[in-house]
C-alpha cells in the first residue's frame, strides 16, 4: 500500500523512534487478556493514556480540586490558572489565532451539535444547502439531518469511489451559491482516509460556505494548523488524544463564534442576569455554561504536553510505517479483503475474512488477547457504499509494535482454523 | 468467577462443532412463500439482521424457516431453533424459549436433553456482549407467536 502522499508532511528524524521507551508510559499495556498479552489495537475508538496523564489527572482531585473562574479561595484561583493554562496549550497546539476561539466542549459530537445548533440553526433557512460526505461518522451526518428537519436546508454528500476517497470532481457539482454549511471529516473513522481538506476548504470559500472540520481521527495523527487550513470551525476530542473520555475542543473563528448565539444557558456563560433578560458573557465563556469537566481539561492538557514532547511527526511516520507492514503482511492472508485503499491513509486496517462474520472475528481476537472493533463503526452509510453489514478494524497508535501486527495475523489465522 | 482468577479460555467452547457446522449450511434457511407470519428481527449494534417465517393452526407451528445475514452465533442460533421448533405445540415453544433464555444469561443447571443441540449455545454466557446475538431470533419468534408485529429489536 503506498502512503508517500501521507509520508510528504512528515519531516524525517534521524533517530528512529524508540517505542519501547514510550509503551513504558502507557501502564495498561502490560495488562493481559484470557492469558496473553493485550495487543489492543482499537486505538480510532479510545486511544490509552499515559502515567503522565492519569497522574495529572490524579494530582489535581488530590491537591487542587475546587471549582473555577468563581472563588476568591487560593485552590479555585489554583484550579483556574491550570484550567485556562490548558486552553493555552490547546490554542498552541492547533496554531488557533486566539484563546478565544478554544470552546471546551464533550467531544467532537458536542462540537458538531454546537455548531449545527448555535450557527446553523440561526442562519440557514429552507433552499440552503449543507454538503457532508458519504465517508462520515454518525456524529457528522445525524447533526446534520436534524438541522436540515429544523430549517428546511437539503443535506447533500459527497461521495466516494471503491479505495473510499472522496471523488471531488463531484464535489465541485455539489457546490453552488446554496451551499452554506460544508462538513467534512479530516480522517476516515472507519477506513483511515486522509482527506484533502485544505482543497475543501477552499472550494467551499470560494463559494461563500462555511466550513467544519471533524478532526477527531487527525489529531492523534497528523499536526494540525487552523490557521493554515482557513477553516471555520475545527472539532476533536480528547480521549482519542491520550487524554481523558467527556472532554473536547470546538475551534471557531472568532468573528464567527462572537455572531453565534450560546447553546446552552447557564452559570458562567453569563455577563449580568436580571429576571427579565441576560447578558451574555465574552467569548469563549459564553459557549461554556455550567461547571465544566475541569480535571478532563487539565488531563488534556497534559496530553497535549505528552504528545508535544514525544514528537508528532516522528510518531506519524512510525505509524505510516507499520501501517504499510501490517498491510503488507494482512495482504498474504488467503480470503482477506482490504476495505479502504485510499492513496493517502493512515493508522487504520479496516478488512473482512471471507465466510466469517467481522463479529465472530472480534470475539476470536479477543481470545488472542488482541482488543480490534468489529461492526459498522459509527458509519452505516461507509459499509452500505461497500455492500457489506460490519468490518473489523484494526487501528494503531505509536505505541504499537510490529510484534503486535505478527500478534494480529496469527490471531487471523486462528479464526480462519476455527471456520474451516 | 473471583478476581485474578485466570480464565481457562478456550474459544472452542463457544465456537463448537455443532454452531460452526450449522454456520456453514444453515438448516430451514429460505423464504417460506405460504408463511401466515413473517416477522423481522434487527440487531442494530452489529447490523444482524433476519426474518423468520412461520406456519402455525393456533396449536401448532407447523413449519418455520428464516433468512437475513450475521454472525455464527446468530445464524447457527436461527438454524437449530428452526429444527427445534418444528412441529412443536405452542405451549411447548414457549417452555423451550424460557429454558433457552436461562441457558444463555444464567449459571442455572439446564435439562441438556430437553435442550437438545441447542446445549451447545451454552458458552454464549460467558461473553455478554453476544448474548444478543444468540437470542435474537428468539426474540423474533417469541414476538411473532405473542401476535406483536413490530419488528424485533435487541437494543
Amino acid at each position: 500500500m503506498n502512503n508517500s502522499n501521507t509520508a510528504k508532511t512528515i519531516t524525517n528524524t534521524s533517530a528512529p523512534f524508540d517505542v519501547d521507551r514510550f509503551r513504558k508510559d502507557f501502564p495498561i499495556l502490560n495488562e493481559q487478556v484470557h492469558g496473553k498479552p493485550l495487543v489492543y489495537l482499537d486505538n480510532a475508538a479510545t486511544a490509552q493514556k499515559p502515567k503522565q496523564v492519569i497522574e495529572t489527572i490524579d494530582a489535581y482531585y488530590r491537591e487542587t480540586n475546587s471549582n473555577i473562574h468563581r472563588g476568591v479561595h487560593t485552590l479555585s484561583e489554583k484550579a483556574t490558572v491550570i484550567y485556562e493554562k490548558a486552553r493555552g496549550k490547546v490554542k498552541e497546539f492547533i496554531n488557533a489565532a486566539s484563546t478565544k476561539e478554544i470552546v471546551f466542549v464533550r467531544g467532537a459530537t458536542e462540537g458538531i451539535n454546537l455548531v449545527a445548533q448555535s450557527f446553523g440553526r440561526n442562519t440557514l433557512k429552507a433552499g440552503d444547502e449543507i454538503i457532508i460526505t458519504e465517508l462520515e461518522h454518525h456524529s457528522n451526518i445525524v447533526p446534520w439531518q436534524i438541522l436540515s428537519e429544523q430549517t428546511g436546508a437539503t443535506l447533500k454528500y459527497i461521495p466516494i469511489n471503491d479505495a473510499g476517497e472522496l471523488i471531488l470532481e463531484e464535489y465541485e457539482k455539489l457546490l453552488s451559491d446554496k451551499t452554506r454549511i460544508v462538513a467534512v471529516g479530516h480522517i476516515s473513522n472507519a477506513l483511515g482516509t486522509i482527506n484533502p481538506i485544505k482543497n475543501i476548504i477552499d472550494k467551499a470559500h470560494a463559494v461563500g460556505a462555511k466550513v467544519i472540520v471533524d478532526g477527531a481521527q487527525a489529531v492523534p495523527h497528523t499536526r494540525v494548523d487552523v490557521k493554515d487550513l482557513d477553516c471555520d470551525f475545527y472539532v476533536f476530542s480528547g480521549h482519542k488524544l491520550f487524554g481523558p473520555t467527556g472532554i473536547g475542543v470546538l475551534y471557531g473563528k472568532e468573528a464567527i463564534l462572537e455572531s453565534m448565539p450560546p447553546y446552552q444557558g447557564g452559570g458562567d456563560m453569563i455577563q449580568m442576569v436580571t429576571m427579565e433578560k441576560s447578558t451574555y458573557n465574552a467569548l469563549p465563556y459564553k459557549f461554556e455554561a455550567g461547571t465544566p469537566h475541569i480535571a478532563g481539561v487539565i488531563g488534556l492538557g497534559a496530553a497535549i504536553d505528552y504528545v508535544s514532547e514525544l514528537g508528532l511527526e516522528a510518531a506519524a511516520q512510525y505509524e505510516i510505517e507499520l501501517l504499510d507492514y501490517a498491510s503488507e503482511q494482512a495482504s498474504q492472508v488467503p480470503g482477506l479483503n482490504f476495505v479502504g485503499t485510499a492513496k493517502s491513509k493512515t493508522s487504520i486496517l479496516s478488512f473482512t475474512l471471507d465466510g466469517i462474520h467481522p463479529h465472530d472475528i472480534g470475539t476470536i481476537l479477543d481470545g488472542e488477547g488482541v482488543a480490534i472493533r468489529a461492526g459498522h463503526h459509527c458509519a452505516m452509510p461507509v459499509m452500505e457504499r461497500f455492500n457489506i453489514p460490519a468490518t473489523a478494524r484494526a487501528s494503531f497508535a505509536f505505541y504499537n509494535t510490529r510484534q503486535e501486527v505478527d500478534a494480529l495475523i496469527q490471531a487471523i489465522d486462528k479464526c480462519q482454523k476455527v471456520f474451516n | 468467577m473471583p478476581e485474578g482468577i485466570q480464565l481457562m479460555f478456550d474459544i472452542k467452547d463457544l465456537y463448537q462443532e455443532v454452531i460452526v457446522d450449522h454456520n456453514r449450511s444453515p438448516r430451514n434457511f429460505g423464504k417460506l412463500d405460504d408463511a401466515d407470519t413473517t416477522l423481522e428481527g434487527f440487531n442494530p449494534l452489529c447490523g444482524d439482521k433476519l426474518t423468520l417465517y412461520l406456519k402455525t393452526d393456533g396449536k401448532k407451528i407447523n413449519d418455520i424457516a428464516f433468512d437475513g445475514s450475521g454472525c455464527a452465533i446468530s445464524v447457527a442460533s436461527a438454524s437449530l431453533m428452526t429444527d427445534a421448533m418444528k412441529g412443536m405445540s405452542l405451549d411447548e415453544a414457549e417452555i423451550l424459549f424460557n429454558e433457552f433464555h436461562n441457558l444463555v444469561t444464567t449459571d442455572d443447571d439446564y435439562d441438556a436433553e430437553s435442550l437438545g443441540k441447542l446445549a451447545a449455545l451454552a458458552g454464549v454466557k460467558d461473553y455478554p456482549a453476544r448474548v444478543k446475538c444468540a437470542s435474537l431470533c428468539w426474540h423474533t419468534l417469541h414476538s411473532a407467536l405473542q401476535g406483536d408485529h413490530t419488528p424485533v429489536k435487541t437494543e
